[in-house]
């Protein structure tokens, strides 16, 4: 994306900020690692594979000194004012560079439909050419995006400075982000159990999950601190496994920006965003809409208490339902 | 060598099974991971890394070692029984044979890590050769041959049949019990040629040609203070993903728990990218994320080799490389500190 490291190198060149947080190159061509850049932009990159979102890598970024630009995607932007709100990043130390999206690729999904050995992707339209060692394949993008992609909440960026408007025609099919929360609501309580029990089985605590959500910022997690007596690096038994993951989904209710990273970046493939999900569902349907995220300034429905809140009991009739 | 019907694989599984507890690489739920075999396991031989490698049979992620228990004033004392049932852990690939012997060289030597031991001893490791592998695989540099991995039997998938070929004692034991599911192979044509083909596509995966030189050839204290370092460790989260899905990761923790009805004393792995990784009365030694960082990668090409030989304890089955959140791995470390080609 030319026009995305032009304006990178306007920006700096006006002294907006004295270096960029974007996305790196790495050893295959679908790695984009996220990355600070001084004066040399090589391997400065924005496109298909940057999915990373960077508005965590903003809380160390603005203990140091001077200012960062630092490209947004939509649903990251969403990240940056939670982080705001929570006074964890400096609003006046980042400069927001904006930068349209026209979904992910996810390289796992490209795997899974059985292409090895990739060498090289090109880009054309929507046809992705693979080339592996094992010879050229096709792939029509639109298969292959990432989950998150699928039921993003829109193309619209919450905050920045500046912002490069998209030009591309947006053809992807996006599905209610609701509707799988749905079919879990529709389930017998031991169907979901057993669901939930299938998946929350394979986690291996590797707190990959925790540690890119940019709601999980506490500088000690409870499940670090060994004088909690409830650290734990791994899991002994499915009480533990379910657990973890319990607690973190209480603990980012209302906070959530629904910004997919924790199902993505899971190695066992852990459906983390339905849980998390079905927590926005319930506060949306038991205080009214509230997006996460959606300004640095709006209270969150579980962090006040008006005379109209839910009483405690509807957990007993939900349960009863 | 022998040879069985590749359609008949579920046979040789099941003759298996008849006498041991056979484990081997299962799909499951959107993952993949060495389990034991039954009539319905979805066994999946064409994924070449399990998420979790086969360390997980010898050393499990999470192990009792002791229970206390006190009444009154006499306290006792009980350990697991350390006899394991004998066992064959089938399909695994020559890195991951490697990562076993990196393994024992931590548990096997003196003092001897009996937990380890017991369940070591009690293993019949079939190994399974690489037909197709993939461009995160960069076995071939620390010397390791994918079309012919060691173990007590090496196996090939070719031109649908199973060859096996016992390589020890225990490999030969195990194939006396079961052979009246094989024939002879007269021809291992087919074995040959997809070695051939598998060494040419090695050569062109992207990392096969990464050098160690830079870590055999320098001073362990310029290579830790190598300003590289701090552009290097950068994006990391400190998650432990690398360290988890890593066959050849040992360390671990021991901590004690009150049941409430006694304590146990269990041990886990611990990964060096934790905030609380051996974590003393005196602190953390180490404070920031990059020397956490850095040894990780230290340990893998530097500390090891030094302590064994000049073995690395990376056997290059690229599993980190394909599970890091932020697509960090020990390939673009090797490189970028100086093992370009
Ligand atoms: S990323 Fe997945 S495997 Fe890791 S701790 Fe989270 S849920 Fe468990
Ligand atoms: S290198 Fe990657 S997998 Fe390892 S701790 Fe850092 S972010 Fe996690
Ligand atoms: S460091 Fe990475 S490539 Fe090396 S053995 Fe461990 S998981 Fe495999
Ligand atoms: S690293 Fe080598 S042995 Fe391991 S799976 Fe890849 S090709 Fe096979």
């Amino acid at each position: 994306m030319q026009r995305v490291i032009d304006k990178v190198k306007e920006l700096l060149a006006n002294g907006v900020a004295d270096r960029v947080l974007a996305w790196k190159v790495g050893e295959f061509p679908y790695d984009r690692i996220p990355g600070v850049f001084k004066d040399d932009l090589d391997g400065l990159c924005y496109d298909s594979f940057s999915a990373c979102n960077l508005s965590k890598y903003l809380i160390n970024e603005t203990k140091k000194d001077g200012r960062v630009l630092v490209l947004m995607k939509p649903c990251d932007s969403y990240g940056v004012n939670l982080l705001i709100k929570e006074h964890r990043i400096d609003r006046e130390k980042i400069y927001i560079l904006a930068v349209p999206c026209n979904c992910k690729v996810d390289i796992e999904k490209i795997k899974d439909s059985g292409i090895k050995g990739i060498i090289d992707i090109a880009e054309e339209g929507d046809v992705l050419k693979i080339n592996t060692v094992y010879g050229q394949k096709e792939l029509d993008r639109r298969q292959v995006l990432c989950d998150k992609c699928l039921s993003c909440q829109g193309k619209k960026h919450v905050i920045y400075d500046e912002i490069i408007e998209d030009d591309e025609q947006q053809n992807i099919e996006k599905t209610d982000r609701m509707e799988a929360v749905e079919e879990l609501e529709a389930m017998s309580p031991e169907e979901r159990f057993a669901f939930w029990r299938s998946e929350l089985s394979k986690c291996i605590r590797c707190n990959a999950c925790r540690n890119v959500c940019p709601a999980c910022s506490c500088n000690k997690c409870i499940f670090d601190n060994t004088d909690t007596g409830v650290a734990a690096k791994s899991n002994a038994d499915s009480f533990e496994e379910n657990m973890f993951h319990i607690i973190r989904a209480f603990h980012v209710a209302g906070r959530c920006t629904d910004c997919g990273e924790c199902s993505r970046v899971c190695p066992q493939n852990i459906p983390l965003h339905l849980l998390n999900r079905k927590f926005i569902k319930e506060i949306n349907e038991l205080y009214g809409e509230f997006q996460a995220g959606e300004d640095a300034v709006t209270t969150g429905p579980l962090t006040f208490f008006t005379m109209e809140d839910a009483e405690p009991d509807v957990v007993y009739k939900k349960g009863r339902d | 060598m022998l040879r069985l019907s590749a359609d008949k694989l579920d046979k040789l599984f099941s003759a298996i099974s008849d006498a041991k507890e056979l484990y081997l690489p299962v799909e499951e739920n959107g993952s993949s991971k060495f389990d034991k075999w039954s009539e319905e396991t979805q066994v999946n031989l064409n994924r070449l890394n399990t998420v979790k490698s086969p360390k997980d049979l010898f050393f499990p992620q999470s192990e009792d070692l002791m229970r206390f228990k006190k009444e009154g004033k006499k306290i006792t004392v009980d350990t697991p029984d350390e006899n394991c049932k004998e066992f064959v852990v089938f399909g695994v690939r020559a890195c991951d044979v490697k990562s076993i012997e990196v393994l024992d060289r931590v548990f096997l030597s003196e003092p001897v890590d009996t937990y380890y031991e017991s369940k070591r001893k009690a293993a019949t490791i079939v190994s399974l050769a690489c037909s197709e592998p993939e461009e995160s695989c960069f076995c071939n540099i620390f010397g390791i041959d994918a079309t012919e991995p060691a173990a007590d039997v090496s196996t090939w998938l070719a031109d649908d049949y199973l060859y096996w070929e016992a390589k020890t004692e225990k490999g030969e034991a195990l194939t006396e019990s079961i052979k009246s599911v094989f024939e002879q192979a007269e021809d291992t044509s087919a074995v040959d040629a997809q070695k051939e083909n598998v060494k040419a596509i090695i050569e062109k995966l992207p990392l096969s040609g990464l050098n160690l030189d830079y870590f055999k050839n320098n001073d362990m204290m310029d290579i830790f203070n190598s300003e590289k370092w701090d552009e290097l460790y950068e994006a990391c989260l400190g998650c432990g993903t690398c360290t988890f899905v890593c066959p050849t990761c040992q360390c671990y923790d021991i901590r004690d728990y009150d049941t409430g009805h006694g304590i146990v004393r269990y041990r886990c792995w611990d990964s060096c990218m934790y905030s609380d990784f051996t974590l003393m009365a005196g602190g953390q030694p180490r404070t920031t994320q990059k020397e956490r960082f850095r040894q990780r990668f230290m340990h893998k090409l530097v500390y090891f080799p030094m302590n064994n030989d000049g073995e690395f304890s990376c056997v290059g089955c690229g599993r980190c490389v394909n599970k890091c959140p932020v697509r960090l791995n020990i390939a673009k470390v090797i490189r970028a500190l100086g093992g370009e080609v």
